[in-house]
């Protein structure tokens, strides 16, 4: 520690006029340090990137000889799972680890020492969806290659269904990220996140159609799922991913696009009112 | 390893002291704080505060566990609301200063564990990237003494060597004003040694730095001036050799005479010793001392006296 440090500004007169960094390069910088973090955290990424797959499999291979359906339209096992893995995989990466990582930066000192800092907040945010977007897409294409490959799920050919999975998947992902910012004030440290967050993702892929066929549940659990996100966005992968005579399963009769888009812009809009009132730099504890 | 300063103009272009110019205190002021109240429910946090920092000064404010610092200190760096007072730092109030005020800030808290996964390196070039005119980070490595630990996890670091990588962030965005607080906690006397140098050397570039620490031997060794804090007020200021007053620093003279211990407070102790020489006819005066208090006594004897002091600030509220 003999080094001495040379002045603050090298350059004379003192630049105060120097501009401040713009802050969609600092959203670059902040998904480079991000990423670099997520790698290096080997367990989650393996959780990431399998979960769905595994879940798939093993749904798939457990209950491969049963077909999915009633009223005379019924479809092999995979290939209604496979929309339902799909949201699952969006919730997850976007809502739950969002949460938990931003509630455990919370209680580790990273956001109050990014306060500290002249990093705008949106840059902060925009290096999360960034980092979301940077896993959650290499995850979505090796859960489709994966149902294409071993589990015979066709994929559709159809131009429109492409362009509905386009809209549900960053609708749902932009939707998730938000919600979970706002749910990341919720625990009270890092070390209850966990508990606290990932129970009502558990739930909501029980009521949703995730783990079990959307139309085989109550009804009264349909109504509860059809007010949260994940419903919704399994809804849409279905239709995108399911021949069009099944939609006759679905209990409203039609896929709900127009309903999808709507419920999911909404809670879009309440996650970043509730997020952007609720959202803390520091601990509760700090005061 | 000695870096030069690119520029040594810069390092004189912020006078150390204000010196005997003519007295600017307004501009000279980078920290100004007048009737700083803070209450969390019934319990005032801070009670009617002042403090001024002046540019290159190292302020250091002393206090027991409760008194106010943190409180007041992340009031500062804007991390805190103030119920009341005013609050002026480098111009601007920290509650509604924008980024380009946090560029001229650097911040060493508490307590740090975050970004564990990341190396020395990437943390120090990361955060160089959030300022405008930032430190070279290579440089600021340089300084902290990091170097061979360049590549190392975050997570893998001493504990000193963890405090050393705060302080690199903390500088390395070339603040004008720097908080540091309990920065040498569980160092061993060598890195706190190292620290300290690290500390003036940051001050030689011209760099005003207020300091909360428990350790008086610190505020000693770094403080231009040093602030001591009791139930949410400043109850003294002034430089770690004059504080309190001369009343504090009366010398005690101590000897033993017929087996007895005997002391005695003096603002002449010389001509007691002389006295007491000429007593035992030229021989040797046995156990004799002649103590001065030191910051630790001074201080610790300004939290001694509550009741006049609380008497003050309850007359500061009405």
């Amino acid at each position: 520690m003999s080094a001495t440090l040379s002045p603050a500004r090298s350059t004379a007169p003192r630049p105060r006029a120097t501009r401040l960094p713009g802050a969609a390069r600092l959203a670059g910088v902040r998904a480079g340090v991000e990423l670099r973090q997520f790698w290096r955290e080997r367990d989650s990424v393996v959780f990431i990137f399998a979960y769905p797959v595994l879940m798939l499999a093993i749904f798939s291979t457990v209950f491969g000889s049963e077909e999915q359906g009633a009223d005379g339209v019924s479809i092999d096992y995979a290939q209604y799972f496979l929309p339902g893995m799909i949201a699952t995989g969006i919730m997850l990466t976007s809502f739950q680890t969002l949460a938990i990582s931003i509630a455990m930066e919370r209680d580790d000192g990273t956001l109050r020492r990014l306060r500290a800092t002249p990093l705008p907040a949106t840059s902060y945010f925009f290096g999360k969806v960034l980092l979301t977007l940077a896993t959650l897409i290499p995850q979505t294409a090796l859960l489709l290659v994966v149902a294409a490959v071993a589990f015979d799920v066709p994929m559709p050919s159809d131009p429109g269904r492409w362009f509905t999975f386009a809209w549900v998947f960053v609708l749902g992902t932009a939707c998730g990220a938000v919600c979970g910012v706002g749910f990341s004030s919720l625990p009270r440290s890092g070390r209850s996140a966990n508990a606290i967050v990932t129970p009502v993702v558990l739930v909501l892929q029980f009521v949703s159609g995730v783990f079990f066929a959307f139309f085989a549940l109550p009804g009264w659990m349909q109504s509860v799922a059809s007010v949260f996100p994940l419903k919704w966005i399994a809804q849409g992968m279905r239709s995108v991913f399911l021949p069009d005579d099944l939609v006759a399963l679905e209990p409203s009769g039609s896929w709900q696009h127009v309903a999808t888009a709507a419920v999911l812009a909404a809670w879009l809009l309440i996650g970043l009112v509730v997020g952007a009132r609720t959202f803390r730099w520091r601990r509760r504890d700090d005061g | 390893m000695d870096l030069t300063t690119s520029d040594p103009a810069t390092s004189t272009a912020i006078p150390p002291s204000p010196g005997s110019a003519l007295p600017r205190p307004e501009t000279d002021a980078v920290v100004r704080v007048r009737g700083l109240r803070k209450r969390y429910g019934p319990k005032h946090a801070v009670a009617g505060l002042d403090l001024d920092l002046h540019a290159g000064e190292i302020v250091a404010v002393l206090g027991p566990n409760g008194a106010g610092k943190t409180t007041t200190v992340e009031i500062l760096e804007g991390f805190r609301s103030r119920d009341a007072g005013e609050v002026r730092v480098l111009g601007e109030d920290p509650a509604t200063a924008g980024r380009a005020w946090r560029a001229r800030i650097g911040v060493v808290a508490q307590d740090s564990r975050d970004q564990a996964d990341l190396t020395v390196a990437e943390c120090v070039r990361s955060t160089a990237r959030y300022y405008p005119a930032p430190r070279d980070p290579d440089q600021v490595i340089d300084a902290v003494g990091l170097r061979p630990q360049e590549r190392s996890r975050v997570r893998s670091l001493s504990g000193g060597q963890r405090r050393r990588l705060d302080v690199a962030l903390g500088v390395v965005g070339g603040p004008e004003l720097l908080f540091l607080d309990e920065p040498t906690t569980g160092f061993d006397p060598q890195a706190r040694r190292d620290f300290w140098d690290l500390v003036l050397g940051l001050r030689r570039t011209g760099t005003t730095i207020l300091l909360t620490t428990h350790d008086l031997a610190e505020a000693a060794h770094l403080a231009d001036r040093v602030a001591v804090v009791r139930d949410g007020t400043v109850v003294a200021t002034g430089a770690p050799e004059t504080l309190g007053g001369p009343d504090a620093r009366v010398p005690v003279v101590s000897w033993t005479a017929d087996g007895e211990a005997r002391s005695e407070r003096t603002s002449t102790p010389t001509s007691l010793v002389a006295r007491l020489t000429a007593a035992a006819g030229g021989g040797e005066i046995t156990d004799l001392r002649v103590t001065r208090p030191s910051l630790e006594d001074v201080y610790l004897g300004l939290l001694r006296h509550p009741t006049d002091q609380l008497d003050h600030s309850t007359e500061d509220q009405s």
